[in-house]
């Protein structure tokens, strides 16, 4: 479980966020969701410790790492998986190599123990067989996966997602939500992906936290959405005229 | 822009004890030493070989026209060439090159990872990204630079007795004599003291405008450039600095 609890930050005078406290549970998909500009990625960086809030703190179970020295957070870090929107792969490694990275520098593994280990994350996120290929050999979607089997490698208790689904096609990007939806109820592990995908939203919104300008507008569950009367969560997830005639129709259907 | 200095050198000495912290896993950082000791010593050889062959057959062309008409022995030739090369010629000129090619190849490698969210990445999953990403590289300056140096002075040593002999008329025993004459001990050991500090220099310095870049590709590329101004302005202070602290014990 993690919990962000009154964090704000600022850079010069511009407030980005503006007290946000909410608990990110353990073995459900939390989701933090909000129009670009609304302060997803800044609290995504100050949960994960890459940045610093100006006030408050965050909770990873009972370690406040706001507190903590440098060396604490590294150790803490090794517990912590993230996929980045951009999957941030080493182009000059295999994609063995990527996936076996946090293992080379962490463990102490024999060389077939480590290879069995990205043997079995590659084919958890069924791209069995592509070891010796390079990041640039494969497609977008398949470069997720990668990025998803490295972060699972080391057996994390926290994973990170930010953007998980930019710039795939629908049916891959249900194919990476699935995914993760399942790595986290498997491992039973703490979840937090930072989207603004609506799909993604209502399949695996199981804890979902919306910003807007900086602030938190409304928080709940996927099955809430439909029928929550926030306008601006409203406004959010039904922008398109298309998905405004589908709700009315699914709230006319009962 | 002195703000933007003092700025900078105080973030600079901030950065440095990171960079110095124990390591992970010795076995990466041994195996990221070994390939940057690859990538600045053999990469960098045919440039140092070109450049330090014209060096010293330059320097045996100029001095040989300053020496002719003067009661100055000939074989002076050989001994010029040779303390030339070796206080001042091979370290700094092999540095300033390498400040050019190694320098702003290092920005901008970890300037890209900078930019791609490698870094992150690694921070993400507990690497002390200063330290492994940097500290390869000082070591594997520090201990093939000085090589280059002295591949660089054998060289320039006999580009200026192919000159000396082929170009300016000196004879084979004048050159050879005046390369015997007068050897000081101290002047290689300058010249060596010289390669590490410059080594230093140009890898602390192009890491760091690498390391913190922001922004996209125009300002990686100024990183880059910055690397190379800076980090050949450093070696030009510390040459100097060098020199005056040798010269004056």
């Amino acid at each position: 479980m993690i919990i962000a609890k009154d964090i704000t930050k600022s850079f010069d005078i511009q407030e980005v966020l503006k007290g946000i406290s909410f608990t990110f549970e353990k073995g459900k998909t939390n989701l933090i969701i909000g129009k670009s500009g609304a302060g997803k990625t800044v609290l995504l960086k100050i949960l994960v410790g890459l940045l610093q809030p100006s006030t408050g703190t965050v909770y990873y179970d009972d370690i406040d790492i706001c507190s903590i020295n440098k060396q604490q957070l590294r150790e803490l870090r090794m517990q912590i998986g993230m996929l980045f929107q951009g999957n941030a792969l080493f182009d000059s490694m295999t994609i063995e190599e990527n996936i076996r990275f946090p293992m080379d520098m962490f463990t102490k593994e024999s060389i077939q123990e480590k290879r069995n280990r990205v043997n079995y994350c590659l084919e958890r996120v069924s791209l069995e067989g592509i070891n010796n290929k390079y990041p640039s050999e494969i497609s977008g979607g398949m470069q997720k996966r990668v990025g998803i089997a490295r972060s699972i490698v080391l057996s994390p208790k926290y994973l990170f997602c930010d953007e998980p689904n930019s710039g795939l096609d629908p049916k891959t990007a249900i194919t990476i939500d699935e995914l993760i939806s399942s790595i986290t109820k498997d491992n039973e592990i703490t979840t937090i992906i930072n989207t603004h995908d609506m799909n993604s939203v209502m399949e695996i919104g199981e804890n979902i936290c919306f910003l807007d300008q900086g602030e938190i507008a409304w928080q709940g569950h996927k099955d809430e959405v439909l029928e929550n009367e926030n306008p601006k969560l409203q406004e959010f997830i039904f922008a398109s005229p298309f998905l405004q005639k589908l709700r009315s129709r699914a709230l006319n259907a009962g | 822009m002195q703000k933007t200095l003092i700025h900078d050198l105080g973030k600079f000495i901030n950065w440095l004890p990171q960079i110095f912290s124990r390591p992970e896993n010795t076995k990466m950082y041994y195996k990221e030493t070994i390939r940057q000791m690859y990538d600045i010593g053999i990469g960098s050889l045919p440039i140092v070989f070109i450049i330090s062959l014209f060096i010293g057959a330059v320097t045996a062309i100029q001095f040989s026209y300053q020496l002719s008409g003067t009661l100055i022995p000939p074989y002076y030739i050989g001994y010029i060439v040779r303390d030339m090369m070796i206080i001042e010629l091979s370290s700094t000129f092999t540095c300033l090159v390498l400040a050019g090619k190694v320098g702003s190849t290092m920005a901008a490698e970890i300037g890209g990872m900078r930019q791609k969210e490698h870094i992150d990445a690694m921070e993400i999953m507990g690497v002390n990204t200063s330290a492994y990403l940097v500290m390869p590289k000082i070591i594997a300056a520090l201990l093939i630079v000085p090589v280059l140096v002295t591949v660089s002075a054998l060289i320039g040593i006999g580009g200026g007795y192919f000159a000396a002999v082929n170009v300016s008329g000196f004879s084979d025993a004048e050159f050879t004599r005046g390369l015997r004459s007068f050897f000081v001990p101290l002047y290689v050991n300058m010249m060596y003291i010289k390669s590490i500090v410059f080594a230093f220099i140009l890898v602390t310095v192009a890491c760091y405008q690498g390391y913190f870049v922001t922004g996209g590709s125009v300002e990686l590329g100024k990183a880059s450039t910055r690397a190379v101004v800076f980090g050949d302005i450093l070696i030009l202070v510390a040459d100097l600095l060098i020199a005056v602290v040798f010269m004056a014990s």
